[in-house]
């Protein structure tokens, strides 16, 4: 026996490291690993949750997704928020970031956000401040179909007619877009403009001394210095993308409509849960959706892979 | 199955914090799979004896007098002041000696599905609301007790008669599950389907209700000239409402036979040209409609009609009370049958869908099932009935309940609208519990149907379709009924 290799100094070594990682390695594996390796098990069975009584039943419920219109539905849903929320809404929330913290010129030689930032700066990030629940109840009002809408009103007063914001099909997942990138641009905001202070002034007055106008400030200077921020906040908006479950819940019409117009993969996993009662079913999905996320956070972080710049 | 004790508490700190149903979700694959493999117990009830020693008229089901007794009901449009006010009193008044335990909330399947998957079940669940328990499930889980005693149990009223015996006939049918078909439901109110309107605007205006839908279309005009809506859902969680009309006028022309048909999942069921008849007449109603209203959620369409901006509404008779805050000085609610379709309907316009409903079950391993049982013999007493009526405004199936009380015009009115239909009575449609899958289909078609996105032939289509996948899908055990 080696026993060596014991020594006690050692062993408060690897200890007083074990004792930090044990915490949150546990919670990881009981919070996450084992309820997603249950679900990949749960997939397998016939589950209706309400009893303890299941089959094994194979790959049957994945089989079976591959005929189901409305997963396809839900899956291509995810597909043109994923093409276009993250890009709206971090085009947006660079904008404003670059005019909060250096859109303003040239103040005592140093560059500065335009008049009132600081303001603004609390002010976009309010959506931020609110539960996801409580944004779709807000844009319940906000877009409520009638003459009386808060959206529709103002609308009126330039005489167009109500729109129907979630009732016309080829209009609802575009509105439940928007409600998204209205609720997601001022963490963004936050983060590229944090992004922004960190790169050296030097920099940025540099550039301008040498007659850089604002728009090749941005796009030459500002936005490869915080790539390495937008990357993160592309792969943040992108796993939102798979989720939007709430807005969906609250906001549509008959929780998905019309006609599967605006329905999600959550919202399709829960339908199958509590409305169907199809346990195994369900997991099948969560279990597709996993793969979904996991495919496009690993393809993302490749693609977007660049040189540090160090500075 | 084995618990370990872990599980328990898990599950009963689960419980105790309601956490919300998305959180139940991985806890409750973490239960489901835990014992993956075992035999589950075969589910027995606790044969609550009726003819046990010491069983008598006043406990017919040998309840345990100091058993503690865990009542769930759903506080929707009844609220809960029923229970906690008449019903769980008069368990007391029987049974002194026990505590009850009270939970009145809305997301009944949320909240009760990891408890069933769980074991620790409530005595008495009112299983109600959009988000209930999916029924069939828990039958074909073993987990629901069958009624039958309670129904050959003597009645609180008078012992020499049998519960079954003193509520409206089909109630008992009405809660008919599993195969072999057993009682496993007690629908307690009796519910009456209909278009609902203000007398008093009608009268004012020198309107009548419509009896055929040639006169509805006339009338239509007349009410959009006057700058009223005709007829108005809610699209945005209220489309069963619209669809409970598109059935109903479906039976009136072509008999219940066709009800039964789509219920059993008949071949072509919703081919028949009655079906596709009463699509095409309401969809024609439909094009009066606010487009607005598809995005709109029941209240809001309710408050419209109180408002006077809508005609008529679809509804059960519920709605009198659920509306009584909003409802203005001077607005009176009547309920009138849906007009005919044809000259030459099977069912004359009188009829109307009458049913038994607001389910109350008894979970098979309950604790104290047999309080369970006792708790809704009481519900069936009419002093628990008059007191139902008289805090809901609702009628029970309870036969001469209503004595000596002073009704309001709705419910005068849905009494005068039972007595006029006698024995024409539209009957209720048991895919809507039985086929979540076919129910969710159909709710998403009526909104095409009536917002004029599908044709009536379209929605017939679409439907069969979806009935057809319902029938192949070998996971979706069948059912059937004959009455």
């Amino acid at each position: 026996m080696r026993r060596g290799r014991l020594t006690p100094g050692a062993v408060r070594k690897w200890g007083f490291i074990a004792s930090f990682l044990a915490a949150p390695l546990a919670i990881y594996i009981i919070f996450f690993v084992s309820p997603n390796l249950q679900a990949l098990q749960l997939a397998l069975t016939n589950s209706r949750g309400i009893s303890p009584d299941f089959q094994y039943v194979g790959l049957e419920n994945f089989t079976r997704l591959f005929e189901d219109d409305v997963f396809w539905a839900a899956v291509r849903h995810h597909g043109l928020i994923l093409l276009v929320m993250p890009l709206v809404t971090i085009a947006i929330a660079l904008f404003f970031s670059f005019l909060l913290n250096l859109g303003g010129g040239q103040k005592n030689g140093q560059l500065s956000g335009v008049w009132g930032s600081s303001f603004y700066k609390v002010v976009f990030f309010f959506p931020q401040v609110l539960a996801v629940v409580i944004v779709g109840v807000l844009f319940q009002a906000v877009l409520n179909p009638q003459k009386s809408g808060i959206l529709n009103s103002v609308l009126g007063w330039f005489g167009i007619d109500p729109v129907g914001w979630l009732i016309k099909p080829d209009l609802a997942l575009w509105t439940i877009i928007g409600v998204m990138v209205w609720q997601g641009v001022g963490f963004y905001v936050v983060l590229f403009s944090a992004g922004m202070a960190g790169v050296p002034k030097e920099i940025f007055e540099a550039a301008a001394l040498d007659g850089a106008n604002r728009l090749t400030l941005f796009f030459k200077i500002t936005l490869p210095l915080v790539w390495n921020t937008v990357q993160v906040g592309w792969v943040y908006l992108g796993i939102a993308a798979f989720d939007a479950f709430a807005l969906v819940q609250v906001l549509s019409i008959d929780r998905g409509g019309p006609d599967n117009a605006t329905t999600v993969l959550p919202l399709e996993i829960f339908r199958q849960t509590f409305t169907y009662y199809r346990f195994g079913y369900a997991s099948a999905m969560g279990v597709a959706l996993v793969f979904l996320v996991l495919t496009f956070a690993a393809l993302t972080l490749r693609v977007t892979r660049r040189e540090r710049i160090e500075y | 199955m084995t618990i370990t004790p872990r599980d328990i508490t898990r599950r009963q700190l689960l419980a105790r914090v309601g956490l919300t149903a998305l959180v139940a979700g991985p806890f409750l694959s973490a239960c489901a799979t835990g014992g993956g493999g075992s035999e589950a117990a075969a589910p027995s009830a606790p044969a609550p004896s009726a003819g046990g020693a010491s069983a008598s008229a006043n406990n017919p089901f040998n309840v345990k007098a100091d058993a503690p007794l865990e009542v769930v009901i759903f506080k929707g449009g009844y609220s809960d002041e029923y229970a906690t006010q008449s019903h769980e009193p008069l368990y007391k008044k029987a049974f002194p000696g026990a505590t009850i335990k009270h939970q009145g909330i809305q997301t009944i399947g949320q909240t009760l599905t990891p408890r069933f998957a769980g074991g620790d079940v409530p005595d008495v669940v009112n299983n109600s609301g959009t988000d209930n328990l999916d029924g069939g499930a828990l039958i074909n889980a073993g987990q629901l007790l069958d009624l039958t005693p309670l129904f050959e149990a003597p009645s609180v009223d008078d012992p020499t008669k049998k519960v079954k015996d003193v509520i409206v006939p089909g109630t008992i049918e009405s809660g008919l599950g599993g195969d072999p078909a057993k009682p496993y439901t007690l629908n307690y109110v009796y519910t009456a389907y209909g278009l609902w309107y203000d007398a008093k605007l009608f009268e004012k205006e020198g309107w009548t209700p419509p009896k055929t839908f040639d006169e509805f279309k006339t009338f239509a005009e007349a009410a959009k000239a006057k700058n009223i809506v005709p007829f108005g859902y809610a699209g945005k969680n209220a489309s069963y409402y619209a669809y409970w009309m598109i059935l109903i006028s479906a039976a009136k022309i072509g008999g219940n036979k066709i009800l039964l048909d789509i219920d059993n999942l008949a071949d072509n069921a919703w081919n028949n040209d009655a079906v596709k008849q009463a699509a095409a007449a309401w969809a024609e109603i439909g094009k009066f409609m606010d487009p607005a209203y598809e995005g709109l959620i029941h209240t809001e369409v309710q408050t419209q009609q109180n408002q006077g901006k809508i005609a008529f509404y679809p509804s059960g008779s519920w709605l009198e009370a659920e509306q009584a805050k909003d409802t203005p000085e001077g607005f009176e609610y009547g309920m009138v049958p849906t007009p005919s379709v044809t000259a030459a309907d099977q069912m004359p316009y009188e009829a109307i869908r009458a049913a038994a409903a607001e389910g109350f079950i008894v979970p098979s391993k309950a604790k104290n099932a047999a309080g369970g049982l006792e708790y809704l013999r009481q519900m069936l007493s009419k002093q628990g009935a008059r007191d139902f009526t008289e805090k809901t405004k609702s009628l029970t199936v309870v036969i001469g309940a209503t004595e000596g009380l002073t009704l309001s015009p709705g419910l005068t009115s849905v009494a005068a609208a039972q007595t006029a239909a006698g024995t024409n009575v539209v009957t209720f449609s048991s895919f809507e519990g039985w086929y979540k899958e076919l129910e969710t289909e159909l709710r998403k078609q009526t909104n095409a149907l009536m917002f004029g996105r599908i044709s009536a032939e379209e929605f017939a289509t679409k439907m069969q379709a979806a009935a057809d996948k319902t029938k192949a899908d070998s996971s979706i055990i069948k059912q059937t009924r004959n009455v």
